[in-house]
């Protein structure tokens, strides 16, 4: 024998005596009867098809529901619950599961009782049917709708221990419809003359009949006429049968139950966009007209309905950025509160105002860390601190809080929402 | 974007050039100029580099002219003409680029650089002209300028009557806000405050939006179904609740402009883009990025108070910022793996075609079956107590107690709710809710029992009475 191949062996020798010690520390002490002994749904048939003919989630996941919290409203009916994005994976959410924001509760209206009105500034005001609109070319996109209040309740301070309640007044579904500019086109926008400073008002059909003022170079850009949400019908609860999708926008200008489109000269300055939906600055004067939802992230797992119970070693942080600007195109995770940033790995390169998926695969040895996100979007944003936002804005602001989210994640796995400093 | 031409430039554009930089300056913090400032910038930079290859080429020529001594004055003279045209022509150039730069705008609703248009396709001819009757019916808001207000009237004397009766019982008999139901008057002066109260008197910008929100959208349950008379009583008299009109005044058309709000100029326009952006665009620190390490300043489980059983609307309520609420650790829950389900929601065991089921209306109990009419005209009925009390299978105490069951209940007899004092002594002397009692309770609650805190005028109509009283019958009781 060679000394060459001495050495090779004893490379060789050393390499499997690792693995061998690796495989002890997996040892299991005993055969696991999971795999040992035959199990029933190995033995008995299981539902037949058509069991459930349109299927739930299989019971085991039935925690994974939309929540509110029972102490913010007096009344479910103009009131809002959270999508349970802890425990969601991907970038799609699952209508049912999608949160709800009601000013008078959620309407049954049949798409043979749909109408859609045109008027105001336009050649010739029309009305569609719900049939008409399905013979306009459409288009599919995918967006996120996040409610301006979203994590509103955290502006003076960590409050709601959970990423569902601080950060679940969001959705991201893929519309299918048509082109607001299309049904625009229909009626003729020659009567409004220089568009430059038109708007169209959009309103709803329920009892609330919320209306929004959108600024006509919005509505002839991305504005969406949509009427299937992930390829099927939209929910009651999310505007059945046709709501507004404004991309990259607050969704309480996402109109539900579209009823109306009126071409104006000027911004109608209804209750939603002045009593409600401006933001109180520090010297108790109020921005109006803040639409777009700025770049925003938050790591979803670990979080604190979503602790690590698997102990030391091999973890994946996951969370979700979004921006109203475009695109996501990095986002960095911390483990010490913002000392120090690690770029983490996008689930697949992010659609323009659509969530993304963000990773970072890494190891985790038991000591306490202070988790945070931070988004950047394809303008250069880089998403805020909590205490930045605060110093431009004061705390009074209620809408439009995306400043970086700090979980403090502790020896025993579980996860706080906390500030640091 | 028109570039200069390359052949040359004069001395004189040099402070031309100046200044535009400095228009470009002045609106470089605009996201959308960019684009153009930089077009712009990049027009200049190859302009200056054409005029000093041009200030080298005359020198060069002048060079020639003193050696050969060939050239003749008049060829100077073309030369410096020439130069001088140049000049003139580069000004104007920058004026117009200078013109085109201020037209940027600031402000939201930037137009693009184009003439906006829609989408030049032919239409489709889909759908039908809306009738002047389904315009007038839909098209109902009102414009801060005061078009779209109908014709009609009403007083301070009149609107407080009405508000009193179809308001009063959320919104407080001076709109002063109960039970943290929406407040609508007073809070002047707080908006700087840690707690501001938003009002229609210290907050909202514009009359308009009062007298449209209310015509559209109230009384909550019951929307759309005030005159126009009724509505503007009732913005005449939220008007006076909040100390902007006096007792004798009448709102209309004609005295609508008249009226300012306070804190009409309390706004601006979305300034996010000057004010914000550009300190967040900077190139995000990776390593060392705080002087000391991060520490833990605040704690949501610190906050842990018990849900308050009477809560208050979703937004008000975030607008008081909920400084003192929390309680719920969700967190603990998830751990302990116990499945959190409202109540009627699925028990473990259910198979989930029951589930599905589950909203399934409840079967009336009461053998001797109940008129349809009379029941539908008791659940409409019942719409105007739906906000504070609910029935039906997982109804729960809100404002007011559940009434399942209320028929043949002791009066104030339900553990878990907290009743006035009139209600406890009633429940103490062992009152019972029977037709009578119910019927006189529903007419006048206050004047039934003093001091009950049902914020409700009563139901005037004793048809409504005995509706609601079969559809609550059909509940249990
Ligand atoms: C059953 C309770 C109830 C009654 C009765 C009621 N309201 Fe309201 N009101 C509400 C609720 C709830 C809201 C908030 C709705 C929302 O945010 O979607 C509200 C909101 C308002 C607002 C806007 C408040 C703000 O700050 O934005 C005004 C103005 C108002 N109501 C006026 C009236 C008037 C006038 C009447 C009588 C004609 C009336 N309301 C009757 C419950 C009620
Ligand atoms: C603005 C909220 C509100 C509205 C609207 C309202 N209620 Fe009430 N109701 C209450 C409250 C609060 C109580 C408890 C009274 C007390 O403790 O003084 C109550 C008590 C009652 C009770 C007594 C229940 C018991 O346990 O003894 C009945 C019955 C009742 N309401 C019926 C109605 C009906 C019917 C309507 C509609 C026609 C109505 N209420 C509208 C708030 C309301």
């Amino acid at each position: 024998m060679s000394n060459k191949t001495t050495t090779r062996r004893g490379i060789l020798r050393g390499a499997l005596a690792g693995s061998a010690a690796a495989i002890a520390g997996r040892a299991a002490a005993n055969p696991d009867p999971l795999i040992t002994e035959t199990q029933d749904w190995a033995i008995y048939t299981g539902d037949p098809v058509d069991a459930t003919p349109y299927g739930l989630p299989i019971r085991f996941e039935a925690d994974v529901i939309r929540r509110n919290v029972p102490w913010l409203t007096a009344d479910p009916i103009s009131s809002i619950n959270f999508t349970p994005i802890h425990a969601l994976d991907g970038t799609i959410t699952p209508q049912g599961c999608a949160f709800e924001r009601h000013h008078s509760g959620a309407i049954e209206l049949a798409k043979e009782n749909y109408r859609l009105m045109i008027n105001g500034l336009v050649d010739q005001p029309l009305v569609f049917t719900y049939e008409d609109l399905e013979r306009f070319p459409r288009e599919n996109h995918v967006y996120f709708c996040e409610c301006a209040a979203n994590t509103g309740m955290e502006w003076a301070g960590a409050q709601l221990n959970g990423v569902q309640f601080t950060h679940g007044m969001i959705h991201n579904m893929e519309y299918t419809g048509i082109p607001l500019r299309a049904l625009l086109n229909e009626a003729g926008l020659g009567a409004a003359g220089d568009l430059a400073d038109k708007w169209v008002y959009v309103e709803g059909a329920d009892a609330s009949s919320n209306g929004r003022s959108i600024p006509m170079e919005k509505a002839l850009d991305d504005v969406l006429v949509a009427f299937k949400a992930n390829g099927e019908a939209l929910r009651k609860e999310h505007g059945y049968p046709v709501r507004l999708v404004v991309p990259g926008w607050e969704g309480n200008l996402w109109v539900k139950w579209l009823r109306r489109i009126e071409v104006t000269d000027m911004a109608v300055e209804s209750r939603e966009e002045t009593s409600k939906y401006t933001d109180v600055l520090a010297d108790g004067t109020a921005r109006k007209w803040t639409w777009v939802m700025d770049a925003k992230s938050v790591i979803t797992s670990p979080s604190p309905q979503q602790p690590i119970t698997h102990g030391t070693g091999p973890l994946v942080i996951t969370g979700l950025a979004w921006s109203g600007h475009g695109q996501i195109t990095r986002v960095d995770v911390s483990k010490d509160g913002g000392m120090s940033w690690e770029t983490a790995r996008l689930g697949r390169q992010g659609d323009s105002k659509a969530l993304t998926r963000f990773y970072l695969d890494t190891e985790w040895n038991g000591e306490p860390w202070l988790l945070q996100a931070r988004a950047i979007d394809e303008t250069g944003y880089v998403q805020p601190t909590k205490d930045q936002l605060r110093d431009v804005r004061g705390e009074n602001s209620v809408y439009h809080n995306n400043g970086i989210q700090t979980w403090a994640l502790a020896a025993d796995g579980r996860a706080e929402n906390v500030e640091v400093s | 974007m028109s570039k200069f031409p390359n052949s040359s430039l004069a001395i004189s554009a040099a402070g031309g050039t100046a200044l535009l930089l400095g228009v470009a300056y002045g609106v470089s913090t605009n996201g959308y100029g960019e684009d153009r400032i930089a077009t712009l910038q990049t027009s200049l930079d190859e302009a200056r580099a054409a005029f000093t290859a041009q200030s080298a080429e005359t020198g060069d020529l002048e060079a020639a002219l003193g050696d050969l001594k060939a050239a003749t004055v008049a060829q100077m003279a073309e030369l410096r003409a020439a130069a001088a045209q140049q000049a003139e022509s580069a000004e104007r150039q920058i004026a117009a680029l200078q013109a085109q730069l201020q037209s940027v705008p600031s402000g939201a609703a930037q137009p693009t650089a184009e003439p906006m248009t829609a989408e030049s396709g032919q239409p489709l001819n889909l759908g039908r002209a809306a009738l002047p009757e389904e315009i007038a019916a839909w098209d109902v808001d009102v414009l801060p300028d005061g078009r779209g207000l109908p014709g009609g009237s009403g007083d301070v004397l009149t609107g407080e009557e009405v508000f009193t009766e179809k308001c009063a019982s959320c919104h407080g008999d001076f709109a002063e806000g109960r039970d943290n139901w929406p407040v609508l008057a007073g809070g002047f002066d707080t908006l700087a405050d840690e707690d501001p109260v938003k009002t229609v008197g210290s907050y909202w910008p514009y009359l308009s939006t009062v007298w449209d929100y209310v015509h559209r959208s109230m009384p909550f349950g019951n929307a759309g179904t005030l005159s126009d008379d009724e509505v503007y009583a009732i913005t005449a008299y939220i008007l006076f609740s909040n100390d902007v009109v006096d007792e004798d005044f009448t709102l209309s058309q004609a005295t609508f402009s008249n009226v300012t709000l306070g804190n009409v100029d309390g706004f601006v326009v979305d300034d996010r883009d000057e004010v914000e952006y550009a300190q967040w665009h900077a190139e995000p620190c990776m390593a060392n990025c705080k002087a000391t390490a991060a520490t833990i300043t605040r704690k949501s489980t610190d906050v842990g108070v018990t849900p308050a059983d009477d809560g208050s609307m979703a937004e008000s309520f975030m607008e008081q910022q909920l400084a003192a609420l929390g309680g719920v650790e969700w967190g603990k829950e998830r751990v302990a793996g116990s499945v959190h389900m409202g109540e009627g929601g699925v028990a473990e065991d259910e198979p989930v075609a029951q589930v599905a089921n589950a909203e399934a209306p409840v079967a009336i109990k009461d053998a001797d079956a109940p008129d349809p009419a009379l029941m539908a005209a008791g659940e409409k009925a019942f719409r105007r107590c739906k906000s504070c009390h609910s029935v039906g299978e997982g109804a729960r105490n809100k404002t007011g107690p559940h009434l399942n069951g209320v028929l043949g209940r002791t009066i104030g007899g339900l553990d878990g709710f907290r009743y006035s004092n009139a209600f406890q002594s009633a429940a103490d002397a062992g009152q019972v809710w029977d037709n009578e009692s119910l019927a006189a309770f529903l007419a006048n609650p206050k004047a039934y029992l003093q001091g009950t805190k049902m914020s409700f005028a009563g139901l005037k109509s004793e048809a409504d009475i005995e509706a609601v009283t079969e559809y609550l019958r059909s509940f249990g009781g």
